[in-house]
């Protein structure tokens, strides 16, 4: 049984509005798995009913292949991490994370030891006498963490777990969460609204919308295979266009649209010739050349002559020190733009590429993901 | 900071008139009787002296000190024990139940403190809807028993009657701090503690208790107070013996006409207010610290 | 043609913080307020009782509405009370706006003597109030007997409101903590005067404070009883003294029909309180 926790066709109402709605999903044995989506979206609700703080209106929630109803959160084998950390403040540092072990009837060296392996793990030894008080946002939260991990539960629940910290903080404790998980070995459940996060921690995610699950993949997978325009649209940046499929072939397809011409594609696409389809090119896959006066456009190898090459002028750059973001204007659709990001390969890459400069977009065959809707 | 005065001057100037006059002077002329001694029918002569202080220990109106403070200590325990689930349930409501909730607390809170113990006067009393109700199961029961004749109980006019009456006055006054307290919780804290394996009890006891601890001190002290100062209740529903301070303290004026004396006990009264409220203020600031 | 049946959807178990869904707290809830309620509705319920006895029901009736109304001194009584609320209310809401905001706005020697002074008399016991309002109005200022009405209840209107004010203030000063001074200063800005800011943009700020502050001081006058025993004269009764010396005597329908009438006055006010405060924000 590799499943630790089952979640089948689960939905949760508040009234008229279903904040879940009929979710299934499986969530192996030492996977860090992360819900992700637009806020709103029922992740957080799933989480609070895998915790045990909701009841599911519909469906089932397994945990170890035990069905969870009517279970109370202190009765199951799962901690958390809240949002706002919910460290006791009128109680120290080690008596918090002692909470726990005390309601499980620990003895109080048993207690002690296991109070100073869970402080060492979060790396705040030493600090056990301390009041919450005394502690920034960053040691409040490896409290927090302490605390549910001294437990040994089954699974970590966090909810949002960075997104109180500061950018600098938030970075540096993506790596530190995702080595601790490897430490522990202990299957986390993650939820957030930050996909960086997301795709930098997570084994595997679940993206969600209006209470549905949309797509549930790797993170490579969900960046360069959407399964859905919101999927794409919502994981990282990307220009959308629309087109109609007019050749369908084994290995290659051809998708017409008014803001790239023909796009040439290098393998089959599932679609009824004729309907409108939708291309997703990554800014980062899109590559830039200069364009002088009458240069032809460019030829890219998997491509016929005339495809995936387009013309356009820079209009706007946002330099961000190791990459560049380009707003680059259409030649033959002045009111139409595409983003490009290009990395600052030299240190006079921005002098080739200035605002106002006539510039050729390319792509491969294999660049844009085809999404039906 | 404006240099000019002027705005300051036409702010403060009313109220802070208003309060000097006709309450600050009224409370200083009360102080200063509390060291006088009559001096014929209406004369009082402020001699300084501390012979009502004195008299205020003397066992029977050291008696009624400590049986006021009973009574107010017993009243704001009944309340405190039965307005805390009522404020759980009030702050975990959904958010119209909360608001009907609310409003069926503070309804009673707006309603005139004599309708109110004329209410229970009326079901209270020997004729009253409880007596009433018994005799009519009596007369059932006498039916297929043989009993004797129903004698009412004598709800009124008695210890118990005042206690119930002042529980009945102030368990709003309990409630609503306790729900003030109990919302301001981060909730996340109780989830955290039942996440962590701790079951409800516990919980309340260990978590939310502690947390809650000023605005259930706070409650305390809104009960309390105005509890030990009731006049009104035990005047109409207690019996000879239930006199509280404020029953004494209204005798020295109105029909004793000892108004040192009676001054003399109004400042004890009010110095054992300004007493709790100052340890009421300590605990808070040492909880905001 | 089978219609397609509509499942009944089964609610879900209590979450762990769903206490209103536990019995025993309902249990309770339900037990403390039949205990608030249960007087209240049968002191309304027999005013419409058709018996003087006022126990047993006999049938409906509105006589007693008829006997309280025409009595005369019951309708002076109740006529005073409302007089002294309304008057009460005005200078209270004034008074206490203008502390709070001076407090509110300005640093000056000995403010933080005023505040905690401010504070007294709502912490101090009726009883105290009372006697210190008896014989300041005995000795000090001796309020002029036989003064035509509404002059009479002078005495009682004035300890009103040194009672009613220090509240408005409180719950002034509330508002104000919320107002953003930068208006005050665009306002300025633009060309006000400090009079002009004050009244174009402070005073709507407050406006729901006042509201709420002025149905406070109403109903605070409205509703004593201590202080008010010990400054009225055997011309000056208010409601509640004439309701406590007809209840010394004995229950009476009339009572229960005069009491209903200030209930509804009671309930009018909480209604038109709650469309300017929600209940939750009146309880902090």
């Amino acid at each position: 049984m590799s499943h630790i926790i089952t979640v089948e066709n689960v939905s949760k109402r508040f009234g008229q509005v279903a904040a879940v709605d009929d979710v299934s999903l499986a969530i192996e044995e030492g996977e860090f798995f992360a819900l992700l989506g637009p806020s709103g979206c029922g992740k957080t609700t799933l989480l609070r009913m895998l915790a045990g703080f909701e009841t599911p209106t519909e469906g089932r929630i397994t945990l170890d292949g035990k069905d969870m109803a009517g279970v109370p959160p202190n009765r199951r084998p799962v901690n958390m991490v809240f949002q706002s950390y919910a460290v006791f403040p009128h109680m120290t540092v080690a008596d918090n994370i002692g909470y726990g072990l005390k309601v499980d009837g620990l003895g109080r060296a048993e207690r002690d030891a296991r109070i100073s392996e869970a402080l060492d793990l979060v790396r705040l030894t030493g600090l056990g006498e301390r009041k919450p008080d005394q502690l920034s946002g960053g040691q409040r939260q490896r409290v927090a963490l302490a605390r549910a991990l001294a437990k040994r539960p089954r699974v970590l629940l966090l909810d949002e777990p960075l997104s109180a910290l500061d950018a600098k903080l938030r970075e540096q404790m993506r790596f530190e969460l995702a080595s601790l998980q490897h430490q522990v070995g202990i299957t986390f459940v993650m939820v957030t609204h930050d996909q960086d996060e997301a795709l930098a921690m997570a084994t595997r995610c679940a993206v969600m919308e209006r209470g549905r699950l949309v797509q549930l993949a790797t993170p490579s997978d969900l960046y360069e295979f959407p399964n859905s325009r919101f999927v794409a649209d919502f994981i990282g940046s990307v220009n959308m266009i629309e087109g109609r499929l007019t050749t369908d072939k084994p290995d290659e397809a051809i998708i017409t649209t008014s803001e790239l011409g023909d796009v040439f594609i290098d393998h089959a696409v599932l679609g009824h010739t004729g309907g409108t389809l939708w291309l997703a090119l990554r800014p980062e896959k899109i590559e830039l050349r200069v364009r002088d006066a009458g240069s032809p456009a460019p030829k890219m190898e998997d491509s016929p002559q005339g495809y995936n090459s387009i013309a356009g002028t820079i209009d706007h750059i946002a330099y961000l020190g190791s990459e560049s973001v380009f707003e680059i204007v259409l030649e033959h659709l002045p009111d139409k733009k595409l983003r490009v990001i290009r990395p600052n390969l030299t240190r006079w890459d921005q002098e080739d590429f200035a605002e106002g400069q006539p510039v050729w977009m390319s792509w491969h065959a294999c660049a844009p993901a085809v999404l039906a809707g | 900071m404006s240099s000019d005065r002027r705005p300051l001057a036409v702010t403060l100037a009313p109220p802070l008139f208003w309060l000097l006059l006709f309450f600050l002077v009224p409370l200083a002329v009360v102080w200063a009787y509390s060291f006088g001694r009559n001096a014929g029918l209406t004369e009082i002569e402020i001699s300084g002296t501390f012979a009502n202080y004195a008299r205020t220990l003397e066992p029977l109106y050291l008696g009624i000190f400590l049986k006021s403070a009973g009574v107010a200590g017993l009243t704001t325990l009944i309340c405190l024990v039965a307005g805390f689930p009522v404020a759980l349930a009030i702050t975990f409501a959904s958010d119209r139940a909360k608001t009907w909730l609310l409003l069926l607390v503070m309804l009673p809170f707006w309603t005139n403190l004599l309708i109110r113990t004329y209410a229970l006067i009326a079901v209270l009393r020997d004729e009253g809807y409880v007596n009433f109700t018994l005799e009519w199961i009596w007369a059932r029961l006498g039916s297929i028993w043989t009993l004797p004749p129903f004698v009412p109980l004598e709800l009124l006019h008695n210890n118990a009657a005042v206690i119930f009456g002042l529980v009945y006055v102030h368990l709003p006054f309990m409630v609503l701090p306790l729900y003030s307290a109990l919302d301001r919780l981060d909730r996340s804290l109780i989830e955290a503690s039942l996440d962590l394996g701790a079951g409800q009890l516990r919980t309340m006891l260990r978590v939310v208790v502690p947390l809650a601890l000023p605005g259930i001190i706070s409650g305390i002290v809104i009960t309390f107070i105005p509890a030990l100062g009731a006049y009104l209740t035990p005047d109409l529903l207690g019996g000879p013996d239930s006199q509280m301070i404020a029953n004494v303290i209204e005798r020295q004026f109105k029909r004793a006409n000892d108004w040192p004396f009676g001054a003399a006990l109004s400042f004890i009264l009010m110095y054992l207010t300004l007493i709790m409220i100052a340890v009421q203020a300590m605990t808070e600031k040492r909880k905001a610290r | 043609m089978k219609r397609p049946v509509k499942r009944p959807v089964k609610r879900p178990p209590a979450g762990p913080l769903e206490y209103l869904r536990r019995w025993p707290l309902r249990l309770w809830l339900l037990a403390v307020f039949a205990f608030l309620y249960i007087p209240l509705f049968t002191l309304v319920a027999f005013s419409f009782n058709d018996s003087k006895r006022n126990i047993v029901w006999r049938g409906f009736t509105l006589d007693w509405y008829g006997k309280a109304l025409t009595d005369e001194s019951l309708l002076t009584a109740f006529g005073n009370s409302l007089t002294i609320a309304l008057l009460s209310t005005i200078v209270s809401v004034v008074l206490g706006a203008l502390a709070a905001i001076a407090l509110w706005r300005f640093r000056f020697p000995g403010r933080t003597l005023f505040e905690g002074a401010m504070a007294l008399p709502i912490v101090v016991p009726e009883i105290c109030m009372g006697v210190a309002m008896l014989v300041f109005f005995a000795r000090v200022l001796p309020w002029p007997q036989n003064l035509v009405w509404p002059f009479n209840l002078g005495a009682i209107v004035i300890s009103h409101i040194s009672f009613s004010f220090p509240f408005v203030a409180v719950v002034v000063r509330a508002r104000l903590a919320s107002f953003n001074r930068e208006e005050e200063e665009a306002a300025r800005d633009l060309g006000a005067s400090d009079w002009q800011a004050l009244r174009d943009v402070l005073i709507p700020h407050l406006k729901p404070s006042l509201i709420a502050g002025a149905l406070l001081a109403f109903t605070l006058s409205l509703d004593d009883f201590v202080i008010t025993f010990f400054t009225s004269g055997p011309d000056t009764i208010t409601f509640p003294v004439k309701v406590y010396s007809m209840v010394r005597f004995s229950v009476t329908p009339e009572v229960n029909a005069a009491s209903t009438l200030l209930l509804l006055l009671t309930v009018v006010l909480t209604v038109v309180a709650l469309r300017f405060q929600k209940p939750a924000e009146i309880a902090h």
